[in-house]
């Protein structure tokens, strides 16, 4: 039995690099605020899905049996799932199977990430996802393989690292204006392409800084949804692929688990020409280049045409498809799980027309929330409609 | 100063209401409840797997399942769920080595931190939501890849309360809530070594047991002690194996053969993570994990409705505590009955007629799935010597263990 | 933020309470140790380096040769067929100069890292090094390059017997 499944109500905390609330009280804080949203109080709450990166961030084994409490699920089914990075976006997807296969009627969905707490950097919990015997032993970080895509992306399609670095100013000039914001600026290309290289061609401004913070939504079957509100925002369209753990051998101009991800989302909501039929997007922007590459594999840009796009404007917020309104992991800042929720957030908040100042020009009726995650191969979709 | 509630959103968004008139336990035309086990496969079941690595045992595992189903994972499958926790394989992000050796490249494939038979849950859902006809749910246990599983298991108690206060075996846990369940409900110390006796006699039918032994409740609790009064012979030991199994849609089902074995009702639940706030004499969790699986299932009277359970017995005591909870005995008779006889082989209520996890050990959160494996042999009618006759209906259990009160039942039949 | 909603939970810390000791923070060195089985695919794999070699696992159906080898073949699923030599030679897949190390501390000599696609091996096919002996001007996408080993008596079964490729 498959049902429609709605989300009515949405909360989300600061991102901050480093704050006082444990990852119980963050989850607290944003779980508190979604019901608050929707009008509802935890009795209502059937099941608990909760989302949340590595255990070696908060420095908790099995942190999904630690932060449950915070999150309301005493007493109730709860399961973490996890994808990676991709993680943030797949909270609700697992919220909207729970809902959609009609074994509950409300589900909150909380995604959580304190990546303070590892010293002496957060960095250092990725080198820990490289293959312990390959690729351990060469001194690994998350960065390498970043840059590396990035380097092949550029190379492929012969794009600019200024084509680039437009993403970075856009998003950060997107995060002024959202109050959770951690690293909002107005910034120029030339201070991106002047700041300090860290994995050439990554510079620092091209990346997302590691935060802490949380994010939540509440998600009701279509018949609770109407009652509850008369601004239901449907979630349609699910999806997410995992590439082969072989990342070398991979094309990496390409993020082909992105685009079955996307058609899997796409088959389920019914839509055929995503580019015309996607209003507002929040693709997964850990870096700058990779926005851009989502856009190709979510089939919203021609391959090797997102920087283009970007350049011309269309991405703005007044653009023809804005893209990450909120000002995405770069500019809000990448608590990581609950970075891609913040993005489920934004697009719940452009469709019903709730956004304020980050308000999208145009009518936004369909919305796109993506992340991506592990070696370079999970792709996490979720469309959204008003 | 952290405040306790969002007074500025109160203010906003009055609260209302609701009766639970509008939000249903289950919608119309749920029940009956039914996703078919078309399929299973294991490797390992041995103390140490030293020639294959994980992955390798995971292909072993999936490639038996595959056949024992008919499927193709490259074509027939549309899930892939796996359980599994980083820090018991060394790896941050685990989903990543999982695809390969699943035949589940580009395929949606994920973890769920958790016991196995929530991954079975997962697994229903994605079924009963659309998304797929046949899903695929593998955990394992490789925990002889690791050195020190205590630092490990220590590392999931509470960081600021639990975890720096005490530097003792992990266990400590275990004992406390023992004796605290001892004493609240009058249960003898010795019927819990029964529980060891029995189910570790039960293991040396099974060719998955790697603990089986023929002991007295005396040499049981004569052993080591493990956190007191828990002994170390009433504590499961951590073996190898990867299982996997194939789960379809009730129509997708009938067409894959007649060996299908029916989820009929699961559920799952927690109780709180603050092990001082825990009603220790008693599993909560297990009581409403089994509440809402009997009621999908629509058991009236669980303790004359099953032929066999394989029920969480991490530690002898959790196995007296799980019945109790599951109603399969009445509270403070679960022990007496052990010890009278009621729950071997072949008496009234085989339990743990495998050798559960004292006899076979402990997969980590690859249990529950063996707990399933070992009740899905039986209503096949091809567990060998250990056949129970007639075994139609079944109940399995698992617990996430220390420090978790995490817990999934599921009721199967044939 | 929803504009009905004009408060956001959260207190920062700042790196100056920190340094102060305003907060209360608990310190925890957590250590487990492994010893990963590496299996049969990668076990080969090891020891074939230790001879200064490098070998792949070919399938029979779809006829790759894979590096890193594995004992199944994941497009085919099905177990691979055969053991295969290829060469110590390649090609730079993509290449970053890093100048960090894996705790996000800066390095005072930076690392260069390359995914190098292996001859011999079906197209694509690249693994995770080291570059060295080359100006990091000079370093290209397309690049062809050659192992350089460790001495024999140095190797001991291991990724790093490869000490970096270089430019041939």
């Amino acid at each position: 039995m498959k049902r429609r499944v709605a989300i009515v109500g949405a909360g989300i905390t600061l991102f901050r690099r480093r704050m006082l609330e444990t990852p119980k009280e963050l989850s607290f804080e944003a779980s508190k605020m979604a019901l608050d949203s929707a009008g509802l109080t935890l009795k209502d709450i059937q099941s608990v899905v909760s989302g949340s990166a590595p255990d070696a961030f908060d420095g908790v084994h099995m942190k999904g049996e630690y932060y449950l409490d915070g999150m309301g699920a005493i007493g109730k089914p709860h399961e973490r799932v996890y994808v990676g990075g991709g993680t943030g976006v797949f909270t609700p997807i697992g919220g909207w199977w729970n809902v959609a296969s009609g074994l509950y009627d409300t589900c909150l969905c909380v995604a959580e990430e304190k990546m303070s707490p590892l010293h002496p950097h957060p960095q250092y919990a990725f080198w820990s996802i490289f293959d312990q015997i390959l690729e351990r032993p060469l001194g690994t970080t998350l960065l390498w393989i970043f840059s590396l895509e990035m380097r092949r992306y550029m190379h492929k399609y012969g794009i600019k690292e200024e084509e680039i670095a437009e993403v970075a100013v856009k998003n950060k000039g997107n995060a002024v204006d959202h109050p959770s914001a951690q690293l909002g600026a107005k910034i120029t290309v030339d201070d991106v392409m002047r700041s300090e290289p860290i994995c050439e061609p990554v510079k620092r401004l091209d990346v997302s800084p590691p935060s802490d913070g949380a994010a939540a939504v509440i998600l009701a079957s279509e018949k609770v949804a109407k009652k509850l509100t008369d601004q239901p925002v449907w979630l349609d369209g699910v999806g997410w692929t995992l590439d082969s753990t072989h990342w070398t051998n991979r094309d990496l101009a390409y993020p082909e688990y992105v685009e079955k991800a996307a058609k899997m989302a796409y088959k389920m909501a019914g839509i055929k020409n995503p580019r015309k039929e996607i209003d507002v997007a929040e693709p997964y922007d850990p870096f700058d280049y990779k926005e851009l590459h989502h856009l190709e594999g979510l089939q919203l840009a021609g391959k090797g045409e997102a920087p283009k796009m970007t350049v011309d404007g269309v991405t703005q917020r007044d653009g023809d498809l804005p893209v990450c309104p909120s000002g995405g992991l770069l500019g809000v800042g990448n608590p990581i799980a609950a970075a891609g929720m913040m993005k489920i957030c934004e697009i719940f908040w452009q469709l019903r027309g709730e956004a304020g100042k980050r308000q999208v020009k145009k009518d936004a009726r369909t919305g796109l929330a993506q992340a991506w995650g592990d070696l370079m191969q999970v792709g996490t979709v979720a469309v959204m409609r008003s | 100063m952290w405040n306790a509630t969002n007074s500025d959103a109160v203010t906003i968004f009055p609260r209302k209401s609701y009766s639970k008139q509008f939000i249903a336990d289950f919608p119309d035309g749920f029940l009956p409840f039914q996703i078919g086990i078309v399929g299973v496969g294991y490797a390992g079941f041995d103390s140490m797997t030293p020639g294959l690595s994980t992955r390798e045992l995971m292909f072993e595992a999936a490639t038996r399942a595959y056949e024992d189903a008919g499927v193709d994972p490259r074509k027939d499958v549309q899930s892939f769920v796996c359980c599994t926790e980083d820090f018991w394989e060394g790896i941050s992000i685990t989903d990543e080595y999982m695809p390969d050796q699943l035949g589940a490249v580009l395929r949606p494939l994920c973890t769920i931190s958790s016991d196995g038979i929530i991954g079975l849950a997962t697994a229903c859902m994605h079924i009963m939501s659309g998304i797929a006809d046949v899903a695929v749910v593998e955990s394992h246990s490789k925990i002889s890849d690791v050195v020190n599983p205590d630092e490990i298991a220590s590392f999931g108690y509470d960081p600021i309360y639990t975890h720096h206060h005490f530097d003792a075996d992990p266990r400590f846990l275990a004992g406390m809530e023992m004796a605290r369940y001892l004493k609240e409900t009058g249960t003898k110390r010795e019927y819990c070594a029964q529980v060891a006796v029995k189910n570790k006699k039960n293991a040396l039918s099974n060719s998955r047991g790697v603990h089986g032994a023929d002991i007295d409740k005396g040499i049981v609790m004569n052993s080591q002690i493990a956190a007191s009064p828990l002994t170390e012979l009433e504590s499961s030991k951590g073996i190898d194996a990867s299982i996997v199994f194939v789960l379809a849609s009730a129509q997708k089902a009938r067409k894959l053969g007649d060996q299908t074995v029916w989820i009929k009702g699961i559920g799952w639940s927690s109780d709180t993570p603050v092990v001082e706030d825990r009603d220790f004499a008693r599993s909560e969790y297990v009581e409403q994990a089994a509440g809402r699986a009997y009621k999908m299932a629509n058991v009236k009277s669980p303790a004359s409705y099953f032929d066999l359970a394989e029920v969480d017995d991490t530690y002898s005591y959790k196995e007296l505590q799980s019945l109790e909870a599951m109603k399969l005995a009445s509270k403070g008779k679960a022990g007496k009955m052990v010890d009278t006889g009621s729950f071997d082989a072949d008496g009234r209520l085989p339990v743990n007629a495998s050798g559960g996890s004292l006899g076979v050990g402990h997969l980590l959160e690859a249990t529950g799935l063996h707990r399933t494996l070992e009740a899905v042999m039986q209503l096949r009618g091809q567990a060998g010597r250990l056949q129970v006759p007639r075994a139609k209906k079944a109940l399995v259990q698992s617990w996430r263990g220390i420090p978790t009160a995490t817990g999934a039942v599921a009721v199967l039949g044939n | 933020m929803s504009q009905k909603i004009t408060s956001y939970q959260g207190r920062e810390i700042t790196p100056d309470e920190v340094k102060e000791g305003k907060y209360l923070d608990i310190v925890y060195k957590f250590e487990p140790k492994y010893s990963w089985a590496a299996g049969v695919a990668i076990s080969r794999f090891l020891t074939e380096l230790k001879d200064g070699k490098i070998v792949a696992r070919k399938c029979y159906k779809c006829e790759r040769i894979l590096v890193p080898p594995r004992m199944y073949c994941e497009q085919c699923y099905r177990p691979t067929d055969e053991w295969v030599q290829v060469k110590d030679t390649g090609t730079v897949n993509t290449f970053s100069i890093s100048h960090v190390g894996t705790d996000a501390r800066r390095l005072k000599t930076p690392i260069l890292v390359a995914v190098v696609d292996i001859d011999g091996a079906s197209p694509g096919m690249g693994i995770l090094h080291n570059l060295g002996e080359v100006e990091r001007s000079k370093i290209s996408v397309g690049m062809k390059v050659q192992a350089v080993w460790k001495g024999s008596e140095e190797r001991q079964g291991a990724i790093t017997d490869i000490r970096y490729f270089k430019p041939i």
